[in-house]
């Protein structure tokens, strides 16, 4: 990351000027009507800076990121598009790279992705032909030298701003910030972390991510979820890996009448965003629902966050051109 | 430690070894195989990972732990397991060498050396061909 560098987005440019920013996830649908993903956009715009479309999320099919991310773009939302390594070799995941960048999509986030077993067709071939932080190298080889992976030239690179993941919260706890100064060093330039409940982890990950000085090289955003009931946070736990959801989040969520979990969903989530915009180096937040969109711009203004900069609509990205 | 494994090697595309090479290949299996549930890939990077081979994680992940580990530091796609990062991970402080190669970032996977001697592509340096754009990546102006 250069703190010099030319703005790539509305994202880049903000975490530029050093703005706290907030992005959220959106969960692509299952419809070929774009409806859908209209409304959930409408729902997030003006709250998030940059919309998170996922990539088969949970090893689920769902309506491809690549899709759902131009869908926003011609909002004028701009899309934040992830990229996991289980469901594609490294050809097509450079030929998506490519038509997303020609597509006017500017933020990218390259991950693993949840493995097909966890998903709705656990007898598929997983891919994993490459690994996220091959990803991350061939998104800086494609943006800043211009060529394929095998070296082959492109007319034109993509602007990209180029993130990835990391997970505090998981084993192993103290290699994790040595893993994140490995995407770095491949070329990712901001992350999203693992959803947020132990805030003695993330603080802990943050000074040793600062003691291996990697906090001026990458934007850090701190992923928070909104549970819409005691149920919803039990679920995060059970059922999806690598989340760490303390006793004491289920316990508050159970504690609420049902008819309140919702409240106190929100209510959790303001004080876990208060937590973590303390902690040095955090430069944004990441929220999370489980097909509860309409919580994140609730969150969002009870965190005194709104209006979001430059949140006004902007016309359709370009169909050609790098900005 | 249990007996859980899954295993999840590609094919073999290369022809298969003949008379020394052969012999070879299959002093290398049988070390390799015992020792370290090696699944030849034909481009070793035990010395960086602990003496751990990461391909033995259902993701052939050779960089690094995937987010999905389970709080008990196992696996999540064969929970049975001990997540072979955490395992490489500490394997590796414990060396007395090569301790800080787990960091290294690894070049992408070369199918074509599924089941072939490491050994012989360590002497060859054909475990250490980069793609050109990899390659430029990491020697930027060498070109």
């Amino acid at each position: 990351m250069r703190r010099d560098a030319e703005p790539v987005s509305r994202l880049h440019r903000l975490l530029l000027a050093g703005e706290f920013v907030v992005t959220a996830e959106m969960q692509t649908s299952d419809s070929a009507d774009p409806a859908e993903i209209v409304r959930d956009g409408e729902t997030l715009r003006g709250a998030a800076d940059a919309v998170n479309c996922t990539d088969n999320s949970a090893a689920h099919t769902h309506v491809s990121a690549l899709a759902a991310s131009r869908l926003l773009i011609e909002m004028g939302i701009e899309p934040v598009m992830q990229f996991v390594c289980r469901d594609r070799n490294r050809l097509a995941l450079q030929a998506d790279l490519l038509g997303a960048a020609a597509l006017g999509v500017r933020n990218i986030v390259c991950m693993t992705g949840d493995d097909v077993s966890a998903g709705d067709h656990p007898e598929a071939k997983p891919i994993y032909d490459i690994d996220s932080v091959h990803l991350i190298r061939i998104a800086r080889i494609m943006r800043d030298g211009g060529t394929y992976l095998s070296g082959r030239p492109l007319a034109d690179p993509p602007s990209f701003l180029i993130g990835a993941v990391e997970n505090p919260f998981a084993p192993p706890r103290d290699f994790r910030p040595m893993r994140l100064g490995t995407k770095i060093e491949a070329g990712a330039e901001f992350i999203q972390t693992q959803i947020c409940f132990n805030l003695n982890a993330m603080r802990i990950f943050m000074a040793r991510c600062g003691e291996l000085g990697l906090l001026d090289d990458v934007w850090v955003l701190a992923g928070v979820f909104i549970p819409s009931s005691a149920r919803g946070a039990r679920y995060l736990r059970d059922h999806v890996p690598g989340v760490d959801v303390p006793a004491s989040v289920i316990e508050r969520m159970e504690s609420a009448a049902p008819e309140r979990q919702k409240e106190e969903g929100i209510a959790l989530a303001l004080d876990m965003v208060d937590a973590v915009r303390q902690i040095p180096g955090v430069s944004g937040i990441h929220l999370m629902t489980i097909n509860h969109e309409e919580d994140i711009p609730r969150v969002v203004h009870a965190a005194g966050l709104l209006p979001r900069p430059e949140s006004s609509p902007e016309p359709a990205g370009p169909l050609s051109g790098n900005p | 430690m249990t007996n859980a494994r899954l295993d999840r090697r590609p094919e073999a595309s290369a022809p298969p070894a003949t008379g020394l090479h052969r012999s070879l290949l299959a002093v290398e299996r049988w070390t390799k195989e015992t020792l370290w549930d090696c699944r030849m890939c034909g481009q070793c990077i035990l010395h960086s990972t602990g003496l751990t081979c990461p391909m033995r994680c259902p993701k052939n992940l050779r960089n690094g732990p995937c987010g999905g580990t389970l709080q008990d530091g196992h696996c999540e796609v064969v929970p049975e397991m001990m997540c072979v990062w955490v395992e490489a991970w500490e394997r590796s402080q414990r060396l007395p060498l090569w301790r800080d190669h787990i960091e290294h970032v690894e070049r992408p996977t070369d199918w074509r050396l599924q089941e072939t001697s490491s050994w012989e592509n360590l002497l060859s340096g054909r475990d250490r061909v980069d793609p050109d754009g990899w390659a430029a990546a990491e020697h930027p102006g060498a070109s």
